[in-house]
C-alpha cells in the first residue's frame, strides 16, 4: 500500500465527489427555494449525456457537446417547470415524489424509444486526454483532473452567482419569505423556473463530463440521483456549502473504503472472505455514514434545525 | 351501502370471479396475472398502513419485501440443496414449508422495520423520504454482493413450495392462498382503523401535538404502524418470490419502493381498498399496454402524473367519491 495509491484514490474521490457536487447543488438549490423534493433530477443528468453524446456524434466537438447538454437540461428542466412541476408546490411530498416519478418513466422510457436500449459513447477530448505527472511522479489521467478542476469552478461559480448577485439575493430571499419578494415585485414564477432550470443545467452539465469516463445509457441518473440525495441529507438540505462538504465526503468514503477496506480486513482474515466482506460493506459505507450523521444531527451537518 | 364498499364488494368479487372466467375462456395465464396483482396488493396493504394512515411517506418499502424474498428464497435453497442453513451453535435445515417461510418472512422483516423505522422516524419530511430510501439502497447493495446467495444474478428454485393440503403448483389453488391471505389482511386492516390504535395513529398525523396533549406518544404509534407495515410487505414479498420461484436483488432496488407507493396512491391513499384497486389496474395495464407497445412505462408514467395533477383520490375517489374513510 504506496502513497501513491492512497494520493491517487483520493484524488479519484475529490473527482466523483466534486461531480457529486453539480448534481447535488441543483437538487438541495431547487429544495430549499420551492420547497420541492425532484426525483426527476436524475433524467436531467441523463438528458445533458445524451446530448453531449449525440452532439459529439454529429461534430466531432466536445466543447460543442457540454454547450449542448447545458441548454437541452436547461431546457428540458423549464418545460417540466412549466408543464407539471409548478402545480406541486404547493402540494405535500406525497405528490412531488410521484410525479417525479412518473417523469422518470416518461424520461427514460422517451429516450430508449429515440436512442435505443445500446449505451452510447462520448470520446474524451484528445487535448484532455492521457496522464499527466504531478508532483511525487504521480501518473494521473488529465480528463479526471480537470472534471476536479471543472467542479470547483462552477462550485465557485454558484456560490459569487448566490452570494454576489441580484439574481443570487433574489434566490435567498424566495428561500425565507416567497410573499414578501413577490410583494416586493419579483416575478416569482419566473425566478423559479430560472432556478429550475440552473439546477437542470448543472446535473445536464454533470452528465456530460461524467458521460466522457463512463457509458451513456438509460436509467444512467438514478444511481447518481439516490446518492445526491444522500449528500444533501448528510449536507442539510438546503444548503449549498453543506451540499459542497456532503459531496466531498460521499465521494471520498465511497472510493476510499472500497478500495482500502478489503485490504484492511486481510490483515485479519483469509483473502476471500476478506475481499467479498470488505466489498459488501464498501457497498453500504455511504448510507451508513448518513445513518450516523443523522442519528447525531437529524436535519444534517448545515440544515436549519427542524 | 356507500359507493365505496359497492366498489370494494365488486372488487372482491371481481377477484373471487378470475378463475371462473380463466376456465370459461380457457386462458389459464388469467390466473398467474391475478396472482400478481393479489400479491402487489397484499405489498401495497402493507404500505399503506404506513403511509395511508399513519402519513409515513417510505420510499424503501422494498426493503421488507426483499427480505420475505430472501427468507423464502434461503430457506428453499437450502431445503432443495440438502444443505442445514447453520451448524452451529445448534443445526438449522432449510424448508419447502410455506407457512413456516411466512413466518420467518414476517418476523424478519418485523425486525427490519424496528430498526429501520427507530432510526427513520428521528426525522421528518424530506428527510424521512430520502433515509428510507437510502436504507432501500442499503439492502439492495448487500443483496448484490452477498455471493452466497446468488449475488447479482439471484437465485431460482427448481419447485414452489408446500402448503399443507394444497398442491401449490396448481395455478388456482396458488392463487386462491393468496387471495385468502389478503382478505385476511384486509379484514385485520379495518379492523385496525376502528381500534383505538388505528384512530390515534390517524391523529398522530393530522396534529400530533394534541395527541402528546392527551398522554399519545405519536413515534411511538407511528413506529409500530412502520414495523406491522412492514411485516404485510415482507409476507408478500415472500409469496411474490414463490410465484416466480425467482428472487434477485431487484425486489429491494428503489423502483419497486416508487411502485408500490404508485399502486397505494393509483388506487387511493388510506383506501382500504385503494392497494387492491391499484395493484389491479397496474397489473391490467402492464398486460394491455405491455402488449401494444414495448415502451408502456411512458404511458403509465403519463397515468400517474394525471391521477396527481387531477385526481388526487386515486381510483377509488374517482368511483366513490371523495367524503368517505380519508379524512
Amino acid at each position: 500500500m504506496s502513497t501513491i495509491l492512497i494520493i491517487e484514490q483520493m484524488l479519484n474521490g475529490l473527482q466523483s465527489g466534486v461531480m457529486l457536487f453539480l448534481m447535488a447543488a441543483g437538487l438541495t438549490l431547487i429544495f430549499g427555494v420551492m420547497g420541492l423534493i425532484n426525483l426527476a433530477h436524475g433524467s436531467l443528468y441523463m438528458v445533458g449525456a445524451f446530448a453531449a453524446a449525440a452532439v459529439a456524434g454529429l461534430t466531432g466537438s466536445f466543447v460543442l457537446a457540454l454547450m449542448a447538454a447545458l441548454v437541452a437540461a436547461a431546457l428540458a428542466g423549464a418545460v417540466i417547470e412549466i408543464l407539471v412541476i409548478r402545480r406541486l408546490y404547493d402540494s405535500d411530498h406525497l405528490d412531488q415524489v410521484l410525479a417525479t416519478f412518473a417523469l422518470i418513466l416518461i424520461f427514460s422510457e422517451g429516450t430508449r424509444w429515440v436512442f435505443g436500449s445500446f449505451p452510447l459513447f462520448l470520446d474524451i477530448p484528445d487535448a484532455l486526454s492521457g496522464p499527466v505527472t504531478l508532483p511525487g511522479g504521480i501518473e494521473y489521467p488529465l480528463y479526471r483532473l480537470a472534471l476536479i478542476v471543472a467542479g470547483l469552478l462552477v462550485g465557485v461559480g454558484l456560490w459569487v452567482l448566490i452570494e454576489r448577485t441580484r439574481l443570487g439575493i433574489q434566490i435567498r430571499a424566495g428561500e425565507n419569505d416567497r410573499e414578501m419578494i413577490a410583494a416586493l415585485g419579483v416575478d416569482i414564477s419566473k425566478l423559479y423556473t430560472l432556478v429550475f432550470a440552473l439546477g437542470a443545467a448543472l446535473a445536464g452539465l454533470a452528465g456530460a463530463l461524467v458521460g466522457a469516463i463512463q457509458s451513456v445509457q438509460v436509467g444512467m441518473g438514478e444511481p447518481v440521483l439516490i446518492l445526491a440525495f444522500v449528500v444533501i441529507v448528510i449536507g442539510g438540505i438546503g444548503s449549498i456549502k453543506g451540499a459542497f462538504i456532503g459531496a466531498l465526503l460521499v465521494g471520498l468514503t465511497d472510493t476510499l473504503v472500497g478500495i482500502f477496506l478489503p485490504e484492511l480486513l486481510k490483515l485479519f482474515m483469509d483473502a476471500a472472505p476478506a475481499t467479498s466482506a470488505g466489498s459488501a460493506i464498501a457497498s453500504m459505507s455511504i448510507y451508513i455514514l448518513m445513518s450516523l450523521v443523522l442519528i447525531w444531527r437529524p436535519s444534517g451537518l448545515f440544515g436549519a434545525r427542524a | 351501502m356507500s359507493r365505496e364498499t359497492l366498489f370494494n364488494a365488486a372488487l372482491l368479487l371481481g377477484l373471487l370471479l378470475v378463475p371462473i372466467w380463466a376456465l370459461l375462456t380457457d386462458e389459464p395465464f388469467t390466473i398467474t396475472l391475478a396472482t400478481r396483482a393479489v400479491i402487489l396488493a397484499l405489498a401495497a396493504a402493507g404500505l399503506n398502513i404506513a403511509l395511508g394512515i399513519g402519513g409515513l411517506v417510505s420510499l424503501g418499502h422494498a426493503v421488507f419485501f426483499g427480505i420475505g424474498g430472501y427468507a423464502m428464497g434461503i430457506l428453499a435453497h437450502h431445503a432443495q440443496g440438502f444443505t442445514p442453513l447453520m451448524e452451529w451453535p445448534f443445526v438449522i435445515e432449510g424448508t419447502k414449508s410455506m407457512p413456516v417461510i411466512w413466518l420467518l418472512a414476517i418476523v424478519v422483516s418485523a425486525l427490519a422495520a424496528l430498526v429501520i423505522g427507530l432510526l427513520s422516524l428521528r426525522t421528518t419530511g424530506a428527510y424521512f423520504i430520502m433515509i428510507t430510501l437510502a436504507f432501500g439502497q442499503m439492502f439492495y447493495y448487500f443483496a448484490i454482493s452477498w455471493s452466497a446467495y446468488g449475488g447479482e444474478d439471484g437465485m431460482s428454485i427448481y419447485v414452489r413450495n408446500d402448503f399443507p393440503g394444497l398442491n401449490t403448483l396448481a395455478p388456482i389453488q396458488f392463487y386462491g392462498l393468496c387471495l385468502a391471505l389478503l382478505v385476511v389482511v384486509l379484514v385485520f386492516s379495518a379492523r385496525l382503523r376502528r381500534a383505538p390504535f388505528g384512530l390515534s395513529l390517524n391523529a398522530a398525523r393530522q396534529v400530533p401535538a394534541r395527541l402528546e396533549a392527551v398522554g399519545l406518544d405519536p413515534m411511538r404509534l407511528k413506529l409500530v404502524a412502520f414495523v406491522i407495515s412492514g411485516a404485510i410487505t415482507g409476507l408478500a414479498g415472500a409469496l411474490f418470490a414463490d410465484l416466480n420461484r425467482f428472487v434477485s436483488p431487484t425486489m429491494f432496488s428503489w423502483q419497486f419502493s416508487g411502485e408500490i407507493m404508485v399502486l397505494v396512491i393509483l388506487g387511493g391513499v388510506g383506501r382500504l381498498f385503494g392497494p387492491v384497486a391499484g395493484a389491479v389496474t397496474f397489473v391490467a395495464l402492464e398486460h394491455v399496454l405491455g402488449g401494444l407497445t414495448e415502451f408502456w412505462h411512458i404511458y403509465l408514467g403519463l397515468i400517474l402524473l394525471g391521477v396527481v395533477l387531477f385526481a388526487r383520490g386515486g381510483i377509488t375517489g374517482l368511483i366513490a367519491g371523495r367524503e368517505a374513510s380519508h379524512d
